[in-house]
């Protein structure tokens, strides 16, 4: 069964350009708006992984993240963050938080493929 | 890859623009004095956002104007540094820019590099003076008692970082082989430049050196210290934490301690991702890059701001998240278009059921009420889908009124009443304009100087009000200010020098008109904002152009209100059906002001032809509607016949027609596309019974009627 990838970014643009990414290489996106809607939706699925932006309306990646790692079936879930630039506190927060790793945007599409391989690959 | 990216330029496009405006809106909505936090942050969000979808789509202008606005941003939502006046006019600025940037990109225009780099030197500028007054804050505590509660957050966050310097401990371990005396020395004394170093300096007889360093500088500053002289695989720095700090996060020491190491490689060439050893799911991977993290003390800052941040999460937040779908125009275009066939099948349907025995074929007529009613239904969805609200085009005008009010030494407040009435998205593009300029007429023309003002004993601020209404089938919208009004006796000698056709007994309706006469100004001067005399007659012809009217009330010294109405779609226009010999027309309702059949003691034939009919005491002229298309009447004497009586322009006319038929919704199909222009018909529609019905052209016979008289 394919593996399911929650992408989670307030930005229309990216969010699409991801899934259209992720669906490429055969995995089942969904797609969350910002974090309460990513919460909503991680209840709602079987999610293999989390993609989410950290700088967000409503509720930012962070808290998200904080977040999904308190519900039971998210300990383990690979979680990455989507960072603008490669600031090292938004990092160590995102670390403190539980993401499992980062990925600075931009990025292209080859990278970001190569980088969820790793994880769930 | 880049081809795959391209079919997301366009959902990036609309999104920067949506992006772009909101951030106006909250830069426009922005209380200099006492910014609020929130509109600050969702400023920032709107540039940091444009800026991710900029870089990831390779638009490196774009990247490069938001980076700027974002890091001023930053410091102004971190409260570094506060909101000025001169700040917001940079941002708006920027703004625009960007909004330039992003045409050139999409193909509209070339964006202006000079005009960019400007701006960003503006920026810079700003920001640079950011960092002079931040300097510039006393790192003791004797002002912060009588400083203003803002800044207290500002002071004391500066001033921790001052206590607590130096910020960092570093152990450093590296290997002294290959390392001359002179090598060593040179690097000890480089070390200290950087902060206090203790440690076995000279070190014994082993290899290996280890040092401790407690700087304020990044691990990068040192690494790039040491990694020319020492041999980078044997060189190892370790942040510590002093104990006071420990103790206080000893919790988040135990969690990172493992990963507080770097690797040479990896300092040098950020990969630009990376994973936290021991995190949950991290790849365990022997060549993987750990993360670059900055040591504890950074952490504690950070916390407290995370701290902040979720005090102000809690705070109401109001969502304009809304799920939606975009959608070419096109296709709803389309959908309205078939729609419209659907009504008018519907409508041979209906005709050709009603032919049947109501009793024997009682269920075909109880079928074709609810076909009638779903199509209804169906056609009201599928309009309503063209629908936006108002508020897209008023949203602009607080841009507009700020620039032109400060441009012209104004004092003036914009009122928006009823955004969230929707109209037509035709119309909405359409409007756009011709409501531009009435704004800056109202301004330029309309409100007085502030002396002025209180000279007339008015508030020095002036008010302009745009307000949106449905009435009936028609959206009004109305522009409405304070200011001067029209000014009779000026609009009157202007128009006698223009030789317009005028007389003095004209009433206040009719010299309004004159306004819209092509090159009619009574500005004194040609400023650039207005007074060049192209734009009222423009704005007319536009607005009629889209089915409308235009009217205007204005009292000297207390303001004029401009109001335009408008049918509610393009699509779809209520009509009466009126007949002439055997042909059907159609006469837009909100022409319409009543029908009468006259008497023959009210009709008056004047200087051969023509006719008048006496109305409520006004004598109209009487427009036969089967001479204008040559038919041949049913109806002889016009008191045989019905008046329809129309008002285009503030003026009327009796328009002659054998009878009425009934009022319909009709869809309007374009004679110029399918046929050619017709003078008096805007555009034809087809009835119920198949047949083709002309639209008339209201304002054009009402005018026409008008110069037979005169």
């Amino acid at each position: 069964m394919a593996k399911t990838i929650l992408a989670v970014d307030d930005s229309a643009s990216i969010r699409q350009m991801v899934a259209f990414t992720l669906k490429g290489a055969g995995y089942e996106v969904i797609q969350a708006v910002d974090g309460e809607d990513a919460l909503e939706k991680a209840n709602q699925h079987t999610v293999n992984l989390v993609l989410t932006d950290i700088n967000m309306p409503r509720m930012d990646g962070l808290k998200l993240l904080a977040l999904l790692r308190k519900l039971s079936n998210y300990k383990t879930v690979p979680i990455l963050m989507l960072t603008t630039e490669s600031s090292d506190d938004i990092k160590a927060k995102g670390r403190a938080a539980g993401a499992t790793g980062w990925l600075v945007k931009p990025f292209d599409p080859k990278r970001l493929l190569e980088v969820i391989a790793k994880v769930i690959g | 890859m880049s081809d795959d990216l391209e079919q997301f330029y366009e959902i990036f496009f609309e999104e920067s623009s949506e992006l772009l405006a909101d951030m106006e809106a909250c830069l426009l909505r922005l209380n200099v004095n006492s910014p609020d936090l929130e509109d600050l942050n969702a400023i920032f969000r709107a540039a940091h956002s444009i800026k991710g979808g900029a870089g990831t789509f390779g638009f490196v202008d774009i990247t490069e104007t938001t980076h700027m606005l974002e890091s001023l941003l930053d410091k102004l939502r971190k409260g570094e540094l506060e909101v000025r006046s001169e700040m917001i006019d940079a941002f708006l600025k920027a703004g625009d820019v960007i909004k330039n940037q992003l045409a050139g990109h999409r193909g509209e225009g070339a964006a202006d590099p000079a005009e960019a780099a400007m701006v960003l030197d503006e920026l810079k500028k700003l920001s640079d003076e950011t960092q002079l007054q931040s300097n510039k804050e006393p790192s003791n505590t004797e002002r912060r008692a009588d400083a203003p509660i803002e800044n207290l957050r500002v002071d004391e966050s500066a001033a921790t970082v001052a206590e607590n310097k130096p910020k960092y401990i570093y152990c450093i371990e590296f290997s002294k082989s290959g390392l001359n005396e002179a090598a060593l020395e040179n690097l000890f004394s480089n070390l200290q430049l950087l902060g206090a170093l203790e440690g076995e300096t000279r070190g014994g007889g082993d290899n290996l050196c280890s040092l401790k360093l407690a700087t304020e500088n990044s691990e990068e500053e040192i690494w790039e210290a040491l990694a020319f002289v020492v041999d980078p695989e044997k060189l190892k720095i370790e942040s510590e934490v002093s104990n006071s700090i420990k103790n206080a996060l000893k919790e988040e020491v135990n969690q990172s301690d493992a990963s507080m190491h770097y690797k040479a490689k990896e300092v040098l060439a950020s990969p630009g991702y990376g994973f936290f050893p021991g995190a949950p799911a991290a790849p365990r991977e022997k060549d993987s890059q750990e993360i670059t993290e900055k040591p504890l003390l950074q952490k504690d800052t950070d916390q407290r701001q995370a701290a902040k941040a979720s005090t102000k999460a809690n705070a109401p937040v109001t969502s304009n998240e809304t799920s939606s779908i975009r959608v070419s125009i096109e296709k709803v275009d389309q959908m309205i278009n078939l729609v419209g066939e659907l009504v008018i099948t519907q409508a041979m349907l209906a005709q050709t059921a009603s032919q049947f025995d109501p009793i024997v074929f009682e269920k075909l007529h109880s079928g074709m009420n609810q076909l009638e009613r779903n199509t209804r239904d169906l056609q009201e969805s599928v309009m309503s889908i063209r629908m936006m609200p108002i508020s897209f085009v008023f949203s602009r005008y607080p841009r507009v009124v700020r620039d032109l009010a400060s441009k012209l030494n104004k004092r003036v407040e914009l009122k928006t009443v009823g955004e969230n009435t929707e109209l037509d998205k035709g119309l909405i593009e359409k409007i756009a304009d011709p409501l531009t300029h009435l704004v800056r007429n109202s301004l330029d023309h309309g409100i007085e100087q502030p002396e002025n003002r209180r000279a007339a004993g008015k508030s020095m601020q002036g008010t302009i009000t745009l307000r949106a209404f449905h009435q009936g089938g028609s959206i009004v919208i109305e522009v409405s200010d304070d200011g001067a009004g029209l000014n009779r006796a000026k609009i009157l000698a202007k128009a006698r020098e223009r030789g317009l056709s005028i007389h003095d007994g004209m009433t206040d309706q009719e010299v309004w008109q004159l306004i819209f006469e092509a090159g009619f100004s009574t500005a004194e001067a040609i400023t650039d904002v207005s007074g060049r005399g192209v734009g009222m007659d423009v704005v007319k012809r536009n607005i009629q152009s889209l089915g409308g009217r235009i009217d205007i009330e204005s009292s000297f010294g207390v303001g004029t209100r401009i109001s335009i109405r408008l049918p509610l779609t393009l699509a779809i226009l209520d009509g009466l059906s009126v007949t002439a010999g055997d042909q059907m027309f159609i006469v837009p309702l909100n022409y319409i002001v009543e029908s009468l059949q006259p008497t023959a003691a009210d009709i008056k034939t004047v200087s051969g032809n023509g006719r008048l009919v006496q109305v409520r005491g006004e004598y109209l002229p009487v427009i036969a509607l089967h001479e204008i298309f040559n038919l041949h009447p049913n109806v002889i004497s016009v008191h045989d016949g019905i008046l329809v009586i129309l008002e285009a322009e503030g003026r009327k006319a009796a328009l002659f027609v054998d009878d009425l038929v009934g009022q319909h919704q009709v869809v309007i199909k374009s004679l110029e596309t399918n046929y050619r222009r017709v003078k008096g018909v805007s555009g034809a529609t087809i009835m119920g019974d198949g047949k083709v019905a002309l639209i008339l052209d209201t304002t054009a016979l009402v005018m026409a009627s008008q110069q037979e008289i005169v």
